[in-house]
Parts: C-alpha cells; sequence; structure tokens
C-alpha cells in the first residue's frame, strides 16, 4: 500500500508529537465492511515546526487530526505528545492533555456555537480550566482578540452569525490560542474563505505561531496552500503516506507519481501554464472500503507494475530529508 | 471527509431555501440577494423583521386572558359553576330543566342544572390548562433530557434510550393513558400524569433528532477538544440550540393534550364528571346538542381559540428561533 | 405531437437568426433586489458579449455579483422583488422580457447551466437515465428510443465508464466528479449554443477538477459552444478562458482577453486578486498579500469607487467620483480606475498613501508577482512573515 514505515520519523525525544502505525477504521452499519480511513501512518512534528498534511479528500488527512486529539479513536498505533501515548489515555487523565492540543476546523460558521457570545466562546476554554480569576480571563479574553484582528469590545456581546467567515475563523484562531496550547491541528481553516479572506487568515496564522510559539499541523487540499505554511509536508493518498519532504523540495522535484500529478493539475493563475490532467492521474479515488491491495495509488499511476500490486512499498530515504513510499520513484 | 467546498452563492441559496422555505416573510428574492452577498449581517435581514405580527399578538392576548381569568376565577363575579343552584320550581314543585340560550345575563346560557356555561369555562380553563401545561412541562423535562442524552451519546447509551423511546411511541397513545387513568382513578392529577406518560417519548424523540444535528456540529468537537466534561458540552453547547425547537413544539403540545383531555372524558377515562373541564362540559351538554348546542358549542369554541393561538405561537417561537447561522 | 409542434415554434424563433455577430450581447444589465435593508444592486450596470463557441471567464469573490449575473441572463431569478433592466440579446434577440414558456424553450435546448453542487442539482429521486432522456425529449422531437441512445451516447461523451449500467443508476450512488460528469451531460445533451458554468469544479478535488474542465473544454469545442466560466479562482479561467471578467460589488472593474489581462492588468482589484494567492513557484513562508477589509456591501455600497476602502491606491477623487469603464489601449482591454496599476499616477498614489500610513498600502510589496507582470514598478526585497513580527504588516480588519 502506499506507504508504511517509519524511515522518515526523526528521533523521538525531538519530537513534540510523534505517531506511529496509527490504524483508524469506521465500521459500515452492521454489513462487516469497514472504511479504512488511515492505515498505518506514521509522522513526527518538531516543536515549533508546521507540518503540512495534504490530500484529496477521502485521504485520511481529517481524520488523522482527529485522531492526534482523540476524538476519534484509533484502532492501533500510538500517538505520543510529549512522550505520553495519547492512546492510551481514558476519561479524565486525556483530558488534562486537551488544553495543550487544540483545533481548528474547516467552516467557520459551524465551529462557532450561534447561541453563545463571542467573547463566552473564547473564554471558554480558560473557564473550563480555571486559569487565572475573573480579571485575568478577561484580560486574556482581550488579548487574544486583539492579536487576531478583531476589536473585542464591539464583538465580545455579539453572536457568530453577526460575523463573516474570515471573521468567524479570527474568532476560532482566538480561541485556540487563549489556552496557550503547544500544538494546534488546523483542519482546512482555510478552504470554505474567499481567496481574499484565505490569506489573511494564512498570514494571520503565521504570526499567531510566532507570537505564541505554536507547533502547527496544517491540513488542506490546497497545496500552494500547503507549501506556504509548511516546514515539512506529507502528502497522502487513501489513507496512507505517499512521500514527505520539505516544501521547496517537494514541489520543485516531486518522487512520488502521485504527488506529481497533483502538482500538475493545479490551475495556476498565468495563462502560459496549462493545467493537464492527461499528464495527471485519470480516474479516481477508489472506495476506502476496499482499497487496493499493494500500493494503492497504483490503479491510477501511470508508473504501476506488477510489484505494486503485490508488495505495498516501504517509505525510504531518496534524498536529504526527503522520503517517498513508492516502488518506482520518478 | 468534508469535500473542499467554497462559500459561493449557489451553496448558500440551497441552505437557505432548504431553511426557511417555510417562512412566507422571507420571500425567495431575499434569499437570491442574501445568497449573493455572502454578509451574515446581510443573511441577518429575515431575522430583523419587523415586531411579532398581529396573529403573534392576536395569540399572545387571548391566551393571558385565559390565563388571568381562570387563575382569578375564584375572585370573579361569576356564578358557582359546580354547586346547585337555586331551580325555579313549577307549580308541582319539579325543577324545570333551563338550558337557556345565551342572554345578556349568562353570555355563553345556562346548562341543563342552571349553571352558568361562561363561568364553567372559565372554571374549567383552570384544570384543563393546568393538565395540559403540567403534562406538558413533565414530558419536555424527562423527554428532554432523555432525548438531549440519547442524542449527544450516540453510541449505546443513545441505542438504549432510542429503542425505550420507541417502545413507548409504538404503544397505541390512547389506550395507554385508559390504561392508566383507568388503574390509578380518574382524577386530575392522574389524568395529568397518563397525558405526560404518553408526551414523553413524542418530545424525547423530537429533542434526541435536535440534539443528534446540533452535536455533529463543529463547535461540539471544539468545546470537548477544549476538555469540556460531556456534562458542560451538553449543557452549554447542546442544550442552548436544542431549548428554542423544543418549546414551540411543546406549545403545540399543549394544544395537543388539551384536545386530548376532552378526547378522554368523552370515551369516560377522563377526569370524574364533578370536576369541571372543558372535556367534561363538553360531555355534560353531549346529550342536548339538539335542544341547547350553546353548551357543547361555547368550550368547543373555545378550545378551538386555544389550540389556534397556541400553534400560532409555536410557529412563531420556531421561526424567531432559527438562528441564521445555518444559512451560511 | 404537442411537443414536436412547440419544438418546432422554437426553432422558427429561434435557429433563422442570422450567425453573424455576437451569440451573447448584454448591454447595461441591471439587477436589483428589493429588499428589507434597501435596494441590493447585485448587478449594477454591465455590458459585454460573447461570441460563438468562445469562453469568457467571470471573476469575483462572494458577493461581486457573478452568480446573479449568470442567473439574470438566463432568466433564472425569482420575479417577486428583482428587477432587471438593461438589454440582453441572445442571437440578436432581446430575451429579458420573455415569458417563462419562451425561456422554457430556450433553457436547454439553446442555453443551459452547470451549477457548483452536482448532488443538489440532479433529482435524488429519479435514475441517471431517466433524468437525460426527460431533457431530451423535452426539447427534441424524438422518439423515446432514440432519446435514450442519445442520453447513453452523452454519457459516454463525458467520459463516464460502463455507461449503460449507470444510466439505470441514482445519483447518490456515484462520486462528485462522476455526478458532475452527469450534470454536464444533461446540460449539453440537447446541444445549447451557450452554457453557463457556475463554479463548476469548487466542490472537486484538484485532479477531478482538471478532469472535469478539461471535459468542457472539448465538449465545448467539439460542438462549437461558447461557454461562460463563472468562479472566484483565476487560476481555473487563467488557462481556460479567451476573455476575462473581474468583477467586483456587481460592476465590472476589468475586462481583457486572458493573455492581456494577466501580462497588462490594470485594476488594482485585479492585481490584488491575483497577488493574494498563494504560489507554488514562490519559497514556502512567503507573505500573503492579502486583501484588507472584507467584500462588498451591494445595499450600501461605499461613494465613489466600489473597491477603494480597500484600495492601496486610493486617492481623495476614488472616494468621490466613480471612475467610468474605459479603454486601456485597445476597447477589448477596458478597466475602471482613477490611478490604474502601471501607470506614474498609480506610483505616486501608492508613495503618498504609504507616507500617510495607510495600512493597505504599507502591505503592498510589488516583488510578489511573477517575473514579467507588471514589469514597469520597481522591485523590492522579498518580503516573509518575519516582517510580520517587526510590525510593518498589519493584518487586521476593522469590523
Amino acid at each position: 500500500m502506499a506507504g508504511s514505515g517509519t524511515a522518515h520519523l526523526r528521533p523521538s525525544e525531538e519530537a513534540l508529537l510523534r505517531i506511529e502505525g496509527l490504524v483508524v477504521e469506521f465500521p459500515v452499519g452492521r454489513s462487516g465492511l469497514k472504511v479504512h480511513a488511515v492505515s498505518d501512518i506514521s509522522l513526527d512534528v518538531l516543536p515549533g515546526e508546521t507540518l503540512g498534511l495534504v490530500g484529496e479528500s477521502g485521504c485520511g488527512k481529517s481524520t488523522t487530526g482527529r485522531a492526534v486529539m482523540q476524538l476519534v479513536r484509533s484502532q492501533a498505533g500510538s500517538v505520543a505528545f510529549e512522550g505520553h501515548d495519547l492512546t492510551k489515555l481514558k476519561g479524565e487523565e486525556l483530558r488534562q492533555v486537551r488544553p495543550k492540543l487544540q483545533m481548528i476546523f474547516q467552516d467557520p460558521i459551524s465551529s462557532l456555537n450561534p447561541r453563545r457570545r463571542v467573547r463566552d466562546i473564547v473564554r471558554e476554554g480558560l473557564d473550563i480550566w480555571k486559569i487565572g480569576d475573573e480579571d485575568a480571563r478577561n484580560a486574556k479574553v482581550t488579548e487574544v482578540l486583539e492579536a487576531v484582528g478583531i476589536d473585542p469590545e464591539t464583538a465580545g456581546p455579539r453572536r457568530p452569525h453577526e460575523f463573516s467567515g474570515g471573521q468567524c475563523q479570527r474568532i476560532s484562531i482566538a480561541r485556540a490560542v487563549a489556552t496557550e496550547p503547544k500544538l494546534i491541528i488546523c483542519d482546512e481553516p482555510v478552504s470554505a474563505l474567499d481567496v481574499s479572506v484565505q490569506a489573511q487568515i494564512i498570514n494571520l496564522l503565521q504570526e499567531m505561531k510566532d507570537r505564541y510559539g505554536l507547533t502547527l499541523i496544517f491540513i488542506a487540499h490546497d497545496l500552494a496552500v500547503v507549501k506556504n505554511v509548511s516546514d515539512r509536508v506529507a502528502v497522502m493518498y487513501l489513507g496512507k503516506i505517499c512521500e514527505v519532504a520539505g516544501p521547496d523540495e517537494l514541489y520543485a522535484a516531486p518522487r512520488h507519481p502521485y504527488t506529481a500529478a497533483l502538482l500538475s493539475a493545479i490551475p495556476l493563475p498565468d495563462p502560459a501554464v496549462r493545467a493537464k490532467s492527461t499528464e495527471g492521474v485519470g480516474g479516481e479515488i477508489p472506495s476506502p472500503l476496499a482499497p487496493p491491495s499493494g500500493c494503492r495509488f497504483r490503479t491510477r499511476c501511470p508508473a504501476a507494475a506488477e510489484v505494486c500490486a503485490q508488495e505495498e512499498p516501504q517509505i525510504r530515504e531518496v534524498g536529504p530529508d526527503h522520503f517517498v513510499a513508492c516502488h518506482f520513484p520518478l | 471527509m468534508p469535500a473542499p467546498s467554497h462559500n459561493s452563492g449557489d451553496d448558500i441559496v440551497q441552505s437557505l431555501v432548504a431553511d426557511k422555505s417555510h417562512d412566507s416573510a422571507v420571500d425567495e428574492s431575499m434569499l437570491y440577494f442574501a445568497a449573493v452577498t455572502d454578509g451574515p449581517e446581510i443573511a441577518n435581514i429575515a431575522n430583523k423583521r419587523k415586531g411579532l405580527g398581529v396573529g403573534a399578538w392576536l395569540s399572545i392576548i387571548w391566551l393571558a386572558l385565559l390565563l388571568t381569568s381562570s387563575f382569578a376565577a375564584p375572585f370573579l363575579p361569576i356564578p358557582d359553576p359546580i354547586n346547585d343552584v337555586e331551580l325555579p320550581r313549577s307549580g308541582g314543585g319539579e325543577a324545570v330543566v333551563i338550558a337557556t340560550p345565551p342572554s345578556l345575563d349568562h353570555l355563553f346560557g345556562l346548562d341543563s342544572s342552571g349553571h352558568d356555561v361562561l363561568s364553567r369555562v372559565i372554571w374549567g380553563a383552570r384544570n384543563s390548562l393546568l393538565i395540559g401545561i403540567v403534562s406538558v412541562g413533565l414530558g419536555l423535562l424527562v423527554g428532554g433530557v432523555l432525548g438531549n442524552i440519547a442524542g449527544y451519546f450516540k453510541g449505546k447509551i443513545g441505542g438504549f434510550i432510542g429503542s425505550v423511546l420507541d417502545i413507548l411511541l409504538a404503544f397505541p397513545q390512547l389506550i395507554l393513558a385508559l390504561f392508566v387513568v383507568t388503574v390509578l382513578g380518574h382524577t386530575v392529577a392522574n389524568v395529568t400524569f397518563a397525558l405526560a406518560i404518553v408526551s414523553t417519548p413524542v418530545l424525547a424523540r423530537i429533542a434526541r433528532a435536535s440534539a443528534l444535528s446540533w452535536s455533529e456540529r463543529e463547535f461540539v468537537l471544539a468545546a470537548r477538544a477544549q476538555g469540556a466534561t460531556h456534562r458542560r458540552v451538553i449543557w452549554r453547547e447542546v442544550l442552548p440550540n436544542v431549548l428554542p425547537a423544543m418549546f414551540s413544539i411543546a406549545l403545540l403540545g399543549i394544544a395537543v393534550v388539551i384536545v386530548a383531555e376532552a378526547g378522554l372524558a368523552i370515551i369516560g377515562a377522563g377526569v370524574k364528571p364533578e370536576v369541571v373541564t372543558w372535556g367534561n362540559i363538553i360531555v355534560g351538554g353531549q346529550g342536548e346538542l339538539r335542544g341547547a348546542a350553546h353548551i357543547v358549542l361555547a368550550p368547543s369554541l373555545i378550545i378551538f381559540l386555544t389550540v389556534l393561538s397556541l400553534n400560532f405561537l409555536g410557529d412563531v417561537v420556531r421561526a424567531r428561533s432559527d438562528v441564521r447561522e445555518s444559512a451560511l | 405531437m404537442r411537443k414536436s409542434k412547440k419544438s418546432a415554434d422554437a426553432a422558427a424563433r429561434f435557429e433563422t437568426e442570422p450567425t453573424e455577430g455576437p451569440l451573447l450581447q448584454v448591454v447595461d444589465l441591471h439587477t436589483h433586489f428589493h429588499t428589507g435593508r434597501g435596494v441590493a444592486r447585485a448587478v449594477d450596470g454591465v455590458t459585454l458579449s460573447l461570441e460563438r463557441g468562445r469562453t469568457l471567464g467571470v471573476v469575483g469573490e462572494s458577493g461581486s455579483g457573478k452568480t446573479v449575473l449568470a442567473r439574470s441572463i438566463m432568466g433564472l431569478l425569482p420575479k417577486s422583488n428583482v428587477e432587471r433592466t438593461g438589454s440582453i440579446l441572445f442571437e440578436g434577440r432581446e430575451i429579458i422580457h420573455a415569458s417563462n414558456d419562451e425561456l422554457r424553450e430556450l433553457w436547454g435546448s439553446q442555453m443551459s447551466m452547470v451549477f457548483q453542487d452536482p448532488m443538489t442539482s440532479l433529482n435524488p429521486v429519479m435514475k441517471i437515465g431517466n433524468q437525460i432522456t426527460e431533457m431530451i425529449l423535452q426539447h427534441l422531437d424524438v422518439s423515446k428510443a432514440y432519446a435514450r441512445e442519445l442520453a447513453l451516447a452523452q454519457l459516454k461523451a463525458v467520459g463516464i465508464p460502463e455507461a449503460e449500467r449507470r444510466l439505470k443508476e441514482y445519483p447518490h450512488q456515484m462520486s462528485g466528479g462522476m455526478r458532475q460528469r452527469i450534470m454536464i451531460a444533461i446540460a449539453i445533451a440537447c446541444g445549447p449554443k451557450l452554457l453557463f458554468a457556475d463554479e463548476p469544479t469548487t466542490a472537486l478535488d484538484v485532479t477531478v477538477q482538471a478532469q472535469i474542465l478539461d471535459l468542457l473544454e472539448e465538449q465545448q469545442r467539439e460542438r462549437f459552444m461558447a461557454m461562460m466560466l463563472v468562479t472566484h479562482d483565476l487560476g481555473v479561467v487563467a488557462g481556460r478562458a479567451d476573455e476575462i471578467v473581474v468583477m467586483y460589488a456587481g460592476r465590472i472593474v476589468e475586462k481583457a482577453p486572458t493573455g492581456l489581462l494577466f501580462s497588462d492588468m490594470r485594476h488594482p482589484y485585479t492585481e490584488a486578486l491575483l497577488r493574494s494567492i498563494p504560489k507554488l513557484s514562490a519559497p514556502s513562508h512567503s507573505l500573503l498579500q492579502a486583501i484588507g477589509g472584507r467584500p462588498p456591501d451591494i445595499v450600501n455600497p461605499p461613494t465613489g469607487c466600489k473597491f477603494s476602502p480597500r484600495c492601496p491606491y486610493v486617492q481623495e477623487k476614488c472616494t468621490q467620483e466613480e471612475p467610468p469603464l474605459t479603454d486601456a489601449g485597445s476597447p477589448d482591454h477596458q478597466f475602471r480606475c482613477w490611478t490604474p496599476v502601471g501607470t506614474p499616477e498609480n506610483r505616486a498614489a501608492l508613495e503618498a498613501n504609504r507616507a500617510a500610513g495607510l495600512e493597505s498600502a504599507l502591505a503592498v510589496v510589488e516583488d510578489v508577482l511573477p517575473a514579467g507582470v507588471n514589469a514597469a514598478t520597481e522591485t523590492l526585497p522579498p518580503l516573509t512573515t518575519s516582517h510580520l513580527r517587526s510590525g510593518t504588516i498589519n493584518p487586521k480588519e476593522s469590523i
């Protein structure tokens, strides 16, 4: 299958988060079938780093994010955060870790409770964890709202539906940073926004990262966005990792045929360059209910051979800090 | 995994139409308009429309009138509705049956025992409204709690509560109420209890459906990711969104229960005839429909207006509690 | 029988038109919605024309009026509280006042639309085959069996594997990309001369998006069909459209042949849109040139130039007087700006605004544009996120 193995992981003592052999499957009714959402993936993030997780819908990138947060439970593997395996934690122990991990969601409107006021939404984490006294909490809310470019005076007493999508996403970011987390998982934070607003939010995330010393996992389907924000990019396909590398390296010289196909399919805002699907991959992503044997990408891969159906490629180093799971890397 | 989507007009039109198709106050063009402007403040116009409207005010006035007069019944200058009245006697000392039609002295006329029908309707409102409000209140409390829990915990707990509700719903409602009243006795409390049992699973199902959809919203996930306990999430995130819908359903529920009380009385499974309820007034006048229809018509008219008001108000509450966030 | 008469009527009405002259000509089209808050000028004086077989890209953010424009031309808007004025000439015929019956004859056979979300635009309880054949039978005088054959051919033409089996399936049994192919099959089944594609690929994955855009182009070429491609993504139109109009607050702010638009853009909004897109060619962590503020409010638009509150080159005049659509060298290329990009006035305006400390002006960094674009202006060293820390850029927007 496109990509098992741990060759791309760095020493575990350096990593803030280290995912090893993560498997997430969802049963489909009582049919006995399973959605293989995430199948044996390993990833790590160093403190202060931004890991970009990119792939098309159904590749398991959002599930990975939620499995890290323990919002969906994994069937196998470990998620070590600061050395503690989160998958082993239950109930109260797990809850105690929560303030250090935060999440920003795709739909800025749906991720804010329509019946609560902006100030209360941002304060929620501080209230839950009883961080500081009343004044300290209010001061913190004011600080983070200002940091994300929302006027705490006028916006504080309002409800989310009075704001635009971009502003709601700013409020979500304020909520995420209020408890001073170490790691924020951004699940498609800009894909529901207009291009002009998208740029504002991306810049804001970068600024927040520097200001609060955050580590980010940035999940998106837009390769250009991921390239812009990431220090390291992992490309996923059908629950597997295809390729891991630094963004500039990955985009300049993709080694996995899927990465190359993805890159060539992006429509560039330049009339001289045509996105050509003929060079890329035909067909569509197979059903995660019954993923192909061997390399999961083989059904759409222009370079597929016999071995790809039989043997799952392991992740291996093909260049300095450039890893790929393919029998025939480009 | 959500497909990448963009906040474009078409989506919004779809969701707005789906969301608001029942609301005549928002016309189609406004939907298109809201759709293409993407301003939540604009999508909001529909919400900030003018006051309550005449119908809602009439309903409120009617219900307020009914509630105050029934509460104040003991202090109102109205004839005694229950105790025997001095009936004029004929020469032979035989009581004359005088089911007098409405007159200026007795706006709703007199019934065959000489009681003022208006007075009986007002006293009857006390019991009928009590039965309606308390039984639905109980149903709302129990059903709301069960439904919210079932909707939020989708796993085993939700499944279990869901099955119990299904079984309760599968029971013929009328027979269930009849059974309870027959076994426990024909008192106001028991009828209330019986109707509460009937309304609980219905309200619970509605609460569950609503909680189920709200629990899937990302803000619930966000609260959990922040480390909020389940209790806190239900209490602060899910419940405030479920309540308005529940409240509007409860108003409709009261209307249904008022009618059900009358129904129970007619099949002889209601409160004992000595107690004045709207149902019992109708039952009392049943025999004289031909000669003195006003005995049945007066309480029926009052029930009709009350049910209408409650239904109307329920609709208004539901429409107004629709937060426009879903439009985006 | 009735059907055949109808289509004969339609033929009489529309097919005897001369084939010279543009297929579609829109002159000063206004679409106003009367709302509780006031009049929303969703489309406000749009003039454009489209030749047979050509592709016009319509680009803009949410609220720019691009979707309403397409629906106004097609006559798809509700009648109540909507006011359309101006002129829409389709093959030389005025259709702005067309009745519903007349429009129904046009829809499908002459002009047709592909929507963003194929799931909601397909009937979920009807088999795919029936949906296509119904469309064909409504417009063409053919037998049912022939319509079925045609439907099958359509599915094959839009690249659906195992077309026979797919005819008997329901929309929910298919992937998003498949459904969009079927939408396209339905839209072009009766050989329309004009196809509106409203964000046809926005809900799709990038590899599938490329396939669908290729399909649209191929069908367009084969059928000599004109297309209006409405999108928020400059990348989508860059490679596909012959001409592009950029819309803002219901108005065309720039209109040019595609190559010219990208090489010699004049309007600050076009420039800002292009700059705000993350570039694959730019190194990671380059600072994006966000457009400050928020998309326009079309009920209470600003006076003067609608883009002035967000524009880095805004001058006194911009906030008072709306610039007219002016020719930039050729009548093909028009823009609506007092201080167009690439002119000395523009340069001066930027310097003045920088000196005055205008946030949007301080945020402008020319170097972010790809090489060749806007070469006239001087270049500055690339800006990275470290500039944010030093506080030179303020991403705040007021609410």
